[in-house]
């Protein structure tokens, strides 16, 4: 078989453990979105367009609550933000590919997509059609994501209103830090970002995320100099 | 102003990634900058999480007869313990339901 054929396919294969989460969230979207009020087009364009789970359901919730479009972006982007890390990361691997590969690559890039191919390229750096791999692992979950969210379209046209779906959101997010609970540091930004929220959800223009967001992302930048002190001693 | 909502956050999502893949070098990017983007999950997340559990449609406090309390921690327990998205999300649902039904 075609060596690019074969990394591509590798690339699905890696992929598919990751994706077991993925498709409840992607159906949970896509009945929230309904639920919330969007059509079914809007709600799916988000999942063509935006491309991002959690930029997806952030979007809908706080455009749909009555927030200006400038906040529902400037949002969306702070939840996005975490991405300038994975392009980086991948920037050293893929500089000789072409305009259009870096395009189409940049598409696909996900929290899964990056997991699975930063552990092939590490091992394979000098393998010239890595980006192969990437492409199949991005590529597969774009295609469950799709799927997810249309089967979540139609649940949600049909799902009693009685079952309170909209509380999958904090819920979803909730699972979506499983792996910040045990670490200390990771936790006193929970706790800090969560109560600021809650004390600022009033605040104008429905900017609570985006300042409770800044304001915790500040303190990390403490603790991280902190710690860096910590260690210098 | 939904479609246009739902370009520009395209757009900027896709040159969020665009950008950083051609153009930065994550050699060159400080430390201090690369560990901060690890943080943006636990900065920005609990701001969904918090009001979407504790704050009713309007805003105000709902601490009383409210499921989602319960069914959260039960989930946050789950998730320390499994460290597992799908069974965190199925513990919490499944609290959720059985307090609304019974």
């Amino acid at each position: 078989m075609n060596k690019k054929i074969i990394l591509f396919l590798k690339g699905v294969v890696d992929i598919v453990p990751l994706l077991i989460p993925v498709i409840p969230f992607g159906i949970i979207l896509g009945a929230i979105g309904v639920e919330l009020g969007f059509s079914p087009l809007e709600t799916f364009a988000t999942s063509l367009i935006i491309f991002g789970g959690a930029s997806q359901i952030v979007f809908l919730q706080i455009i749909s609550g009555g927030a200006s479009l400038l906040i529902t972006i400037t949002s969306t982007f702070v939840v996005n933000s975490r991405h300038l890390l994975y392009g980086a990361s991948f920037s050293e691997y893929l500089k000789n590919l072409s305009l259009g590969w870096k395009i189409l690559l940049s598409y696909f890039l996900t929290d899964q997509a990056f997991a699975v191919s930063n552990i092939y390229f590490e091992k394979n750096k000098d393998e010239k059609l890595k980006h192969y791999y990437l492409l199949g692992s991005g590529f597969f979950l774009w295609f469950i994501w799709q799927i997810a969210t249309l089967i979540g379209i139609f649940l949600g046209s049909i799902v009693p209103e009685k079952l309170g779906l909209a509380y999958a959101v904090p819920l979803t997010f909730i699972a979506l830090l499983v792996n910040y609970f045990r670490k200390i540091d990771h936790l006193i930004i929970i706790l800090i970002s969560g109560c600021l929220s809650i004390l600022l959800f009033n605040a104008p223009l429905k900017s609570y995320i985006i300042l409770s967001s800044l304001i915790s992302l500040s303190l990390a930048f403490l603790i991280i100099s902190l710690k860096k002190k910590e260690d210098k001693k | 102003m939904i479609w246009y909502g739902i370009f520009i956050s395209g757009i900027l999502n896709f040159f969020t990634k665009f950008l950083s893949l051609s153009f930065f070098d994550a050699i060159k990017i400080s430390p201090k900058v690369k560990q901060l983007l690890i943080y943006v999950p636990s900065a920005v997340f609990p701001a969904i999480i918090f009001p979407g559990i504790l704050l009713d449609i309007n805003g105000s406090f709902d601490l009383e007869n409210n499921p989602k309390i319960l069914a959260s921690i039960i989930a946050i327990i789950t998730a320390i313990i499994s460290k597992n998205i799908v069974s965190t999300i199925f513990a919490g649902l499944a609290v959720y339901w059985l307090i609304i039904f019974i």
